[in-house]
């Protein structure tokens, strides 16, 4: 049964590659760059073998302890995890649990991190290759941090979906979860980074590390090595007990995983919401759909966290200059987040390909759900970094350029979203979820539009650059009128390039939609 | 697959028998006949589409009369909502034309599809919404107005038997339930012409017979119905007119007693798609050995 599982999870990869180009080039270019990664770090532990006994463990078990956080944390905030192996899909047959467990564990295995994480693992036993018997602990503390790893990653991520994937929750509550989460990033790396100042104190914080869940697999070869045979076992002790925990979550929730997903009271609401408020023209009917999914639909939740995330990440990395910073590039990422739209709505899109509408009020519909909740949340977040900064004088740059920015990213998202759809996960799906293959063609549009906006965006940004160095009045009201006509021409010639593709190309969308449901 | 892909030349309206086959002639047709008032509802000519190497549709022809409800019937994969589908504008076929009361539906969409009113099969809907608000989006998305709308939705939950859930989210309503909205989003704008991709599949048998006899009105009042299904019984029953297509090409097509002749229509077309004999392989299927 595990063998069959995790012969499954290669077969569905194979053939996902065989359907789609784009999937060949993602696993090229993933391979590539893991396959660099990897022999970097194979050849650094190699390397490793002659230095002092002291630096060797520290250097293994810090390695160690960060792949097992980023199993454990990545899968939370950028990439999701693979579903392919959905266990919900087992349902219906009788596989015994502790089939399952292991095999949908070895199957997390197959892929491009899975296999790097599995030779970076076995080569933390290379510095001890002098002491076979070190080295053999060392292999065995590897076999089970990779276990940790991968138990860890899909027990913490089933255990926190129906926190997320319940529909009704409120979009306040998941920005509570979320945003630690997203956070977590730059605590970790500004840890890292004090840390990295001071290399003496590597032995110190690896005292501390190999006594944590996440560190304590990888001291065994140290542990062998200096014969220190209780912090073995207790090492050792503290490694099963993690890998037993995780896999009794992870068995727990799983039978939470496998049922399908309902709510047991609907969320209801009588009327007709925001479809009775909106004007009851096509743009406006688009609108309010719009907007109402992004109250239900958790997928659009995590795009409007990135104007809290961002001013927080950047004013980590940059101090409070890059509250400033930050704004713009907030508005620009909003304004980005409806580039993936007509991907969003999947095949539901059929209803605006069959209805009389034309493609311009389709697009203004979508900017304008975008608008309404972004041009204030914007706004304010301005303020708040002018406030903090106490740089009143660059009101006029600022505010200017970020609303410009904002307008000219609603202008490209929506020649984007007209040309061009991604594989997405379906609606009401879990922010947890992720779609193999959809990550290139999704890269590439990124890439694109984000060098249309840095043309776009450049002679704003001189401007206000120069009136942030001069101090000018003048230069800066100067910038916000050449950004906010500069956004407006973007957006109004976004709108109608937009619409007129979509006007010539709505069908070929929606086959190309058909064949990613 | 074969080479050489056999398509339908030159095949008569109504013609009810098997039509020879000709030689491919995948590129766009040439343009059809001028509009005249008496067009038929929807006038189909040589529609082809391929998907790859697959050749789902072949070079179909099809002449719906106004106020006939239409059955479209043949096997799994037979291309019959490849077919809907480019004849309700979902779906660009790669040669062939539409006609909806003589406007071509290809070359003015805009205009010939607030004629049309289209129930897809295996599409998502807008389920975060609710019955009510998913009618209301469809109704104003056809351009109508608030009021009209409003009186419409209320109007289509009623007759759909769905007042009780009209204030829950789509997505967790039944497969038949869903069916039945999705069928309410077809009708709200009143259009001249429904093309409904397998409407009864899951719909229990009461709302199925609640529907059948909505339709059946919409028809004598001059509407024109196209469904699609495969229960023949089905179509044998609620259908003037019936085409029976297999590997993308009609095998026969007119009304019902044309095609079937003496034999039920299920006979009929399990002759002609080429059923197999019952009862065959399976030998071990039995409940007591022995």
């Amino acid at each position: 049964m595990v063998a069959h599982l995790v012969r499954l999870k290669a077969t569905l990869l194979r053939n996902g590659l065989r359907r789609s180009a784009w999937q060949i080039v993602g696993l090229v270019f993933a391979a590539l760059y893991a396959s660099g990664a990897v022999a970097i770090a194979v050849v650094g532990l190699a390397a490793l073998s002659t230095q002092h006994a002291d630096l060797r463990a520290s250097v293994v078990v810090l390695l160690g302890a960060a792949l097992v956080l980023g199993w454990w944390l990545i899968p939370l905030v950028s990439f999701g995890v693979d579903s392919t192996l959905e266990p919900a899909r087992f349902a219906t047959f009788a596989v015994p649990r502790r089939d399952l467990v292991v095999g949908l564990a070895l199957a997390g295995l197959i892929g491009v991190p899975g296999v790097a994480t599995t030779i970076v693992a076995a080569a933390t036993a290379m510095p001890w290759w002098r002491q076979p018997l070190a080295a053999l602990a060392g292999l065995v503390g590897a076999v089970l941090g990779v276990s940790i790893c991968v138990v860890g990653s899909r027990a913490i991520t089933t255990a926190l979906d129906p926190l997320l994937n319940r529909r009704g929750f409120r979009e306040i509550a998941a920005v509570g979860i979320l945003l630690p989460l997203m956070l977590m990033g730059p605590i970790i790396s500004g840890l890292v980074d004090s840390v990295a100042g001071h290399s003496a104190a590597l032995p110190a914080i690896t005292r501390w590390v190999v006594w944590t869940p996440f560190g304590a697999p990888w001291a065994l070869g140290a542990d062998v090595a200096a014969e220190m045979w209780s912090g073995l076992i207790a090492h050792l002790g503290i490694g099963l007990a993690t890998l037993a925990l995780l896999v009794a979550l992870w068995s727990w929730r799983l039978t939470d995983a496998m049922a399908p997903h309902r709510s047991a009271a609907g969320a209801s609401l009588v009327g007709v919401g925001l479809f009775g408020r909106l004007p009851a023209t096509h743009w406006g009917a688009v609108a309010a759909r719009s907007l109402t999914y992004r109250r239900r639909d958790p997928r659009y939740v995590s795009a409007l966290l990135i104007v809290p995330v961002l001013p927080i990440l950047l004013t980590f990395g940059f101090g409070t200059t890059g509250l400033l910073v930050a704004v713009p590039f907030a508005a620009a990422m909003l304004g980005f987040s409806i580039s993936a739209d007509t991907s969003y709505d999947g095949t539901a899109f059929w209803m605006h390909v069959m209805a009389p509408i034309r493609g311009r009020d389709d697009r203004w519909g979508r900017v304008l759900a975008t608008a309404v909740i972004g041009a204030p949340a914007l706004i304010a977040l301005g303020l708040v970094a002018l406030g903090v900064t106490d740089r009143w004088d660059l009101t006029a740059p600022m505010l200017g350029f970020s609303l410009g920015s904002f307008a000219s990213a609603l202008g490209v998202s929506s020649v984007a979203s007209a040309s061009i759809v991604v594989p997405v996960v379906p609606p009401g799906s879990s922010p947890f979820a992720s779609r193999q293959g959809g990550s290139m063609a999704a890269l590439g549009t990124q890439v694109g539009g984000m060098a249309a906006l840095g043309i776009l965006g450049l002679p704003g940004l001189a401007l206000s650059v120069l009136a942030a160095l001069n101090g000018s009045l003048l230069l800066g009201v100067l910038a916000a009128l050449v950004s906010l006509a500069v956004g407006a021409a973007a957006l109004v010639t976004g709108v109608r390039r937009g619409g007129d593709l979509l006007d010539r190309r709505a069908p070929e969308l929606l086959q190309s939609l058909r064949s990613m449901d | 697959m074969q080479s050489c892909l056999p398509t339908i030349t030159n095949t008569p309206p109504y013609a009810d028998q098997v039509p020879e086959d000709g030689p491919p002639q995948p590129g766009p047709a040439a343009s059809g006949p001028p509009a005249h008032p008496t067009a038929p509802a929807l006038a189909i000519r040589g529609l082809w589409k391929t998907f790859g190497q697959k050749v789902a549709v072949a070079g179909i022809d099809l002449d719906v009369p106004t106020g006939s409800c239409f059955g479209l019937v043949g096997p799994n994969g037979a291309g019959k909502t490849t077919t809907l589908s480019m004849a309700s504008g979902l779906l660009r076929p790669d040669g062939g034309w539409v006609r909806v009361h003589g406007q071509d539906l290809w070359a003015n969409p805009l205009a010939v599809k607030v004629q049309l009113g289209v129930l897809p099969d295996g599409v998502r809907l807008f389920d975060r919404l609710t019955g009510t608000q998913l009618i209301t989006y469809a109704g104003l998305l056809q351009g109508l107005d608030r009021e009209t709308v409003a009186g419409r939705t209320a109007d289509l939950l009623r007759a759909l038997d769905l007042e009780a859930d009209a204030n829950t989210l789509v997505v967790d309503y039944s497969a038949g339930m869903t069916k039945k909205i999705a069928l309410a989003c077809a009708m709200v704008h009143a259009p001249r012409v429904l093309l409904l991709d397998e409407p009864f599949e899951s719909v229990d048998p009461v709302s199925a017979a609640n529907i059948r006899q909505i339709l059946a009105s919409y028809v004598s009042t001059g509407g024109t119905v196209v469904v699609s299904s495969h229960v023949m019984d089905l179509v044998q029953r609620m259908c003037d007119h019936v085409a029976i297509i297999s590997a993308g090409r009609v095998m026969a097509a007119g009304t019902v007693d044309m095609v079937r002749g003496e034999a039920s229509l299920e006979d009929t077309f399990v002759e002609m798609v080429g059923g197999r004999s019952a009862g065959e392989g399976l030998s071990w299927l039995r409940t007591s050995s022995g």
